[in-house]
């Protein structure tokens, strides 16, 4: 008895000894007041208590930098830009960097020290990923295998993205599923509704996600999506704008066209949107109706087999034949393609031989 | 107890017995932070400086508090608060006092805090029985050994970073290998003193 109250006694005696000294320390010596982290020249900006790592401090502030080692300098991933107030590089970050990344100020943020208000560039979407918990609000039928469906974000109950961008949908355990995935769509609505997100879904035979899309999903039923990613998004130029799409490539596109509907976008706009017969299309109200609201926009489907009976009278032919024809010698335009990789090869050589340069073709594909 | 003079324990602790390439302490830091003769100065420096100081601490806990209390078993923990409070101390102290030897020596602090050569050097003077003189010479002794191999390491290292190493091979693979070769090295000085 008596043995177990002196250890106690002593040992707590030794850490109390050690714990006063380092709170002394901590109070008095490491006392760097109030620091600014300006984030992307004033995009975010917020002050924290001095002396801890960067990363935490980001962390703190629900801006997560990717990073594997959990703050070591083991893995190299949590790489930042900052231009002011991180101090002489260290030994520790110099094996992660390239020479390149070091004259570029780049910076690993679990090695830096807050000590003085701190400037630093982050990439834009870094801002605003996040897990979203939604509720199905509608599914809607657009053809007979592809589907739309619209989600109302619950918590958080809005989402900033651009317009073109992806998520990721979680899918949960069913049937004959037993692991829960995650697969990538794009939104199909626009940055302007923040408190919906919406996809165009295509059933694949076999395909997990979609299938649980197309034969399980039920209005009212909770959904989880993280996101939002991507590099597919209208860029802010005066070019002419050439979009195409194929099948359920026209989630983004749709999107993208809303927003210019909302922007009353001057920019000239064709869409050329492909289908294998008539009963493939859809949305054609909406394009009939984003025709009337955006000042100089056009809409072109093309059919590649229509059936006698359907009667077809527009374009016929694959849509890289349509847009051969119809998009002749575009040097000065811009191109925005989404659907199958076949479909988007095919059509950047079409557009590279009219004249687009390469740097001008953004494209969503589909893997 | 073995009354050896501090400076052959000393001389011991660097070539015949050598913390990291005969007993293998301390590998972690030795793989990792070993792609760069600079970085492993810092590092080197920064163990010899603890080691050496956390020894002779270490001693003065165990034999003037662990010892007449009858605590002595609790050793491993207390070693470890006393090892982690100094090398916090310490930190806090060289960051505010000053920048360049923080950058050189401070930011390596945390990563040697919970490093077993460090404990394994205190444990090590306990068991072998030694004075307050010989444990502080065992420290730093240990200390040297421990900054001279990660030094070597990286310099090797810094070399093969130019050649042909078998992808299968390239990085930890080959550096553990390299690590044998500077073991075995090593052995061959254990002919002229031996401590245990």
């Amino acid at each position: 008895m008596q043995e177990i109250l002196l250890s106690s006694v002593v040992i707590g005696a030794i850490g109390a000894v050690l714990a006063v000294f380092l709170e002394l320390a901590d109070r008095f010596i490491a006392n760097y007041g109030e620091c600014r982290i300006d984030i992307n020249d004033g995009k975010r900006e917020f002050v924290v208590e001095g002396g801890g790592h960067l990363l935490a401090a980001l962390g703190s502030q629900k801006i997560f930098i990717p990073s594997a080692c959990g703050g070591r300098g083991s893995c190299g991933y949590c790489k930042v830009r900052a231009s002011s107030g991180a101090g002489p590089l260290l030994p520790t970050e110099t094996p992660w960097l390239t020479p390149e990344e070091i004259a570029d100020e780049v910076r690993l943020s679990c090695q830096i020290k807050v000590r003085e208000d701190i400037r630093i560039r982050i990439p834009d979407e870094l801002f605003s990923i996040r897990e979203y918990t939604g509720q199905v609000e509608k599914i809607e039928d657009l053809t007979h295998d592809i589907k739309e469906i619209r989600i109302r974000l619950l918590d958080p109950d809005s989402i900033e993205f651009k317009t073109g961008q992806y998520m990721q949908i979680t899918v949960p355990e069913y049937g004959d599923v037993d692991e829960s995935v995650y697969r990538a769509y794009s939104m199909s609505s626009n940055e302007y509704d923040t408190s919906h997100v919406e996809f165009i879904i295509r059933y694949v035979p076999e395909g997990i996600c979609t299938t649980w899309v197309h034969r399980f999903m039920t209005v009212g039923e909770k959904v989880v999506l993280n996101g939002p990613y991507g590099e597919f998004y209208l860029r802010d130029t005066d070019r002419p704008i050439i979009m195409i799409a194929g099948g359920s490539g026209m989630a983004p596109i749709k999107g993208m066209l809303q927003k210019m509907a909302e922007d009353r976008n001057p920019r000239p706009a064709v869409f050329f949107f492909g289908a294998a017969t008539v009963a493939d299309l859809y949305h054609l109200d909406l394009m009939a109706d984003l025709q009337k609201r955006i000042p100089d926009f056009k809409f072109v489907s093309a059919v590649s087999s229509p059936k006698p009976e359907e009667k077809w009278e527009g374009e016929t032919g694959l849509i890289t034949e349509v847009v051969d024809r119809l998009a002749k010698n575009v040097p000065d335009s811009e191109a925005y393609l989404c659907g199958s990789p076949g479909m988007i090869d095919a059509c950047i050589k079409v557009l590279t031989n009219n004249g687009m340069p390469q740097e001008q073709i953004f494209y969503d594909k589909f893997s | 107890m073995v009354e050896l003079n501090p400076f052959v324990i000393m001389f011991a602790a660097v070539f015949t017995n050598n913390i990291l390439l005969t007993n293998y302490l301390g590998m972690c830091p030795f793989l990792s932070v070993s792609r760069e003769v600079k970085a492993s100065w810092g590092l080197g420096f920064a163990v010899i400086l603890v080691m050496t100081a956390t020894t002779t601490l270490n001693w003065l806990v165990y034999t003037y508090i662990l010892v007449p209390t009858g605590l002595d078993h609790f050793w491993y923990i207390i070693f470890i608060i006393v090892i982690a409070a100094f090398v916090q101390l310490t930190e806090i102290i060289i960051e505010k006092t000053s920048p360049v030897l923080y950058v050189n020596l401070g930011i390596f602090l945390p990563l040697i805090t919970v490093n077993c050569a460090i404990l394994g050097a205190s444990l090590f003077m306990i068991i072998r029985g030694y004075g307050l003189w010989q444990s502080t010479a065992f420290g730093f002794g240990a200390g040297v050994g421990w900054a001279m191999a990660i030094v070597a390491m990286a310099g090797i290292r810094q070399k093969i970073a130019r050649s042909n190493v078998p992808p299968a091979l390239a990085g930890p693979g080959i550096a553990l290998i390299i690590a044998g070769f500077m073991a075995l090295a090593f052995v061959g000085f254990s002919g002229m003193i031996q401590v245990q």
